[in-house]
C-alpha cells in the first residue's frame, strides 16, 4: 500500500494530537514529582531500622514492582469510585495511579541513592549535634539525589512510555490522539507511524541529555 | 460489599466457566511470555554481542537496534507490528496476532537484554579477550569459548529481571484481543461486575508465574555457577 501523509496539516495536529500530547506531559510531570517525593518518603521508611516502618513499606514496594502496570491501572480505576463513592475521570484516576506505582520503582532509586552516601557523613552530622531529621534534610538527601539524578530522570522517560496504557481506561494521551485523528481521517496506519516517531524522537533526545547530564555530574563528583 | 467466589463457576455463555477460561488466559500469557524470551534471548544477546565487537559497523549496528526498540512504547510498538507492518507488506496478513504480538514483545525486550549482556561482556577482563586471540583463537572462537561463558553467567540475575518483566509486559497484548490473563479480566469484570475477586485472583497468577521464573532462574544460576568465581557458594 502506498503511505501518504498528505492530509497532514497544522489544524490536525493542534485539534487531535496537542491534546493528549499535554496529557502525557501533564500525567509524566505529576507522576513524576509525586512518585519521587513518596518514593523518598518510602524509601527513608525502608532504611529507618523500624520493623514497623519497615515491613509496610517492603510490602508496598515488592507488591507494585511485581503486578503489571496494565493490572495496576485497572485496578485504581475500579477501587477509587469504590473508596470515594463517585466516579473519578480516567485522567484523574490515571494521575493517582501512576503516581502510586511509580513511587515503587523511584523509591528503590533513592534507596541506593541514600546508601551510596558514606555512613560516617550521618555520623559527622549527629557528631555536631544535628537531629536525624536535620542529617536526611541537609546532608544525605541532597547528595542521594544528585548522584541518582540521571536514574531518577531514566525512570521518568520510562515512565513517559509507560503513560501510553492508559489506552486500557481510555484517557485521552498522545497515542490515543493519534489513534483518533488516524480513524477521522482514515489513515490509521500512517497515524501509527507517525506515533512511534514522535514518541521515539522524544524519548531519543531526552535520553541523549540525561547521558551528557552523567557526563558532566560524573566529572564534578 | 460482599465476596462472590461462585462468578468463577458461572457460565461464560459459551459453554465454559470463567474459571475454565481463566487457566486457558493464563496459558495464553505464558505461552506468549515464553515465546517472546526466545526471540528476545537471541536476537538480545546476539546485538549485545555485536556492540563489544572490534567491527565499527557491527557496534553502530547493535546500538541503533537497542536505541530503537528501548526509546518507543511496548504499546506502539504491538501497533506496529499488529497494523502497521502488514498494511505495508500486503504478504504478511495472513500472520496470526499471536505471532505480531510475539515479535513486538520479543524485540522491545532484546533491546534491555542487548544492554545487560553488553554489560557482562564489558564485566570481563580485556586480558581474557586477548589471552584468547593471543592463543590463537580466531575472534569467533574467543567469544565461543573465552567470553561468553562467562559472559552468560554474570548476566543471569538481570535476565531473571527481563524475564519476570516478560511475564508483566506481555499484559499489554491485551490492546490487539490476545485472550491472555488481562484481556481476561477486563472481559470478565465487564460481563459477571465482580471485578474485585476477578482481579485479585489474575494479579494472583501473575505473582505466581514470575516467582516460577525466579526460582528457575536460581536453580540454573546454581547450577551453572563455577567455583571460586563471585557469588559462588563451592
Amino acid at each position: 500500500m502506498n503511505l501518504g501523509f498528505q492530509f497532514l496539516d497544522w489544524n490536525l495536529v493542534s485539534s487531535f494530537i496537542l491534546k493528549g500530547f499535554y496529557f502525557s506531559v501533564q500525567l509524566t510531570l505529576f507522576a513524576m514529582v509525586g512518585g519521587i517525593i513518596l518514593g523518598t518518603l518510602i524509601a527513608l521508611m525502608r532504611l529507618s531500622g523500624h520493623k514497623w516502618l519497615v515491613l509496610p513499606a517492603a510490602f508496598y514496594v515488592n507488591t507494585l514492582r511485581s503486578i503489571p502496570l496494565v493490572m495496576v491501572i485497572l485496578w485504581f480505576f475500579l477501587l477509587i469510585p469504590l473508596l470515594i463513592g463517585r466516579p473519578l475521570g480516567a485522567g484523574l484516576s490515571a494521575i493517582i495511579t501512576f503516581t502510586v506505582f511509580e513511587a515503587a520503582y523511584y523509591s528503590e532509586i533513592m534507596r541506593a541513592g541514600i546508601q551510596s552516601v558514606p555512613r560516617g557523613q550521618v555520623s559527622a552530622g549527629y557528631a555536631v549535634g544535628m537531629t536525624y531529621a536535620q542529617c536526611m534534610k541537609l546532608i544525605v538527601l541532597p547528595q542521594a539525589f544528585r548522584n541518582m539524578l540521571p536514574v531518577l530522570l531514566t525512570q521518568t522517560i520510562i515512565l513517559f512510555q509507560d503513560t501510553s496504557l492508559v489506552y486500557a481506561v481510555g484517557a485521552y494521551d498522545l497515542l490515543k490522539g493519534f489513534e483518533v485523528a488516524g480513524k477521522n481521517f482514515n489513515r490509521p496506519v500512517e497515524m501509527y507511524l507517525l506515533a512511534a516517531a514522535t514518541y521515539f524522537v522524544i524519548c531519543f533526545s531526552l535520553s541523549m541529555l540525561v547521558r551528557r547530564l552523567q557526563k558532566k555530574i560524573a566529572i564534578i563528583r | 460489599m460482599s465476596w462472590d467466589w461462585q462468578v468463577f463457576f458461572q457460565d461464560t455463555g459459551g459453554g465454559q466457566t470463567y474459571f475454565h477460561w481463566m487457566m486457558s488466559a493464563w496459558g495464553w500469557t505464558l505461552l506468549v511470555s515464553g515465546c517472546s524470551l526466545v526471540v528476545a534471548l537471541t536476537v538480545g544477546s546476539l546485538m549485545g554481542i555485536l556492540r563489544t565487537t572490534p567491527v565499527k559497523a557491527f557496534v553502530w549496528i547493535g546500538n541503533a537496534w537497542t536505541e530503537l526498540f528501548r526509546n518507543i512504547p511496548l504499546l506502539v510498538q504491538i501497533f506496529l507490528w499488529y497494523h502497521v507492518i502488514p498494511s505495508i507488506w500486503k504478504t504478511l496478513q495472513g500472520v496470526p496476532d499471536f505471532i505480531a504480538v510475539v515479535i513486538a514483545l520479543g524485540f522491545f525486550t532484546s533491546a534491555r537484554i542487548a544492554e545487560q549482556v553488553k554489560a557482562g561482556i564489558q564485566a570481563l577482563p580485556k586480558g581474557q579477550r586477548y589471552a584468547g586471540l593471543a592463543m590463537g583463537l580466531t575472534l569467533p572462537q574467543t567469544y565461543r569459548y573465552v567470553i561468553l561463558p562467562m559472559a552468560f553467567r554474570i548476566v543471569i540475575p538481570p535476565l531473571t529481571s527481563e524475564s519476570m518483566n516478560i511475564i508483566k509486559n506481555s499484559s499489554v497484548a491485551f490492546a490487539v484481543s490476545i485472550s491472555e490473563l488481562t484481556f481476561f479480566a477486563m472481559q470478565a469484570q465487564e460481563e459477571t461486575s465482580r471485578g474485585i475477586e476477578i482481579y485479585l485472583v489474575v494479579t494472583g497468577l501473575y505473582f505466581v508465574s514470575a516467582f516460577a521464573v525466579n526460582r528457575v532462574a536460581a536453580f540454573i544460576e546454581k547450577r551453572v555457577q563455577v567455583p571460586g568465581m563471585i557469588g559462588s557458594t563451592r
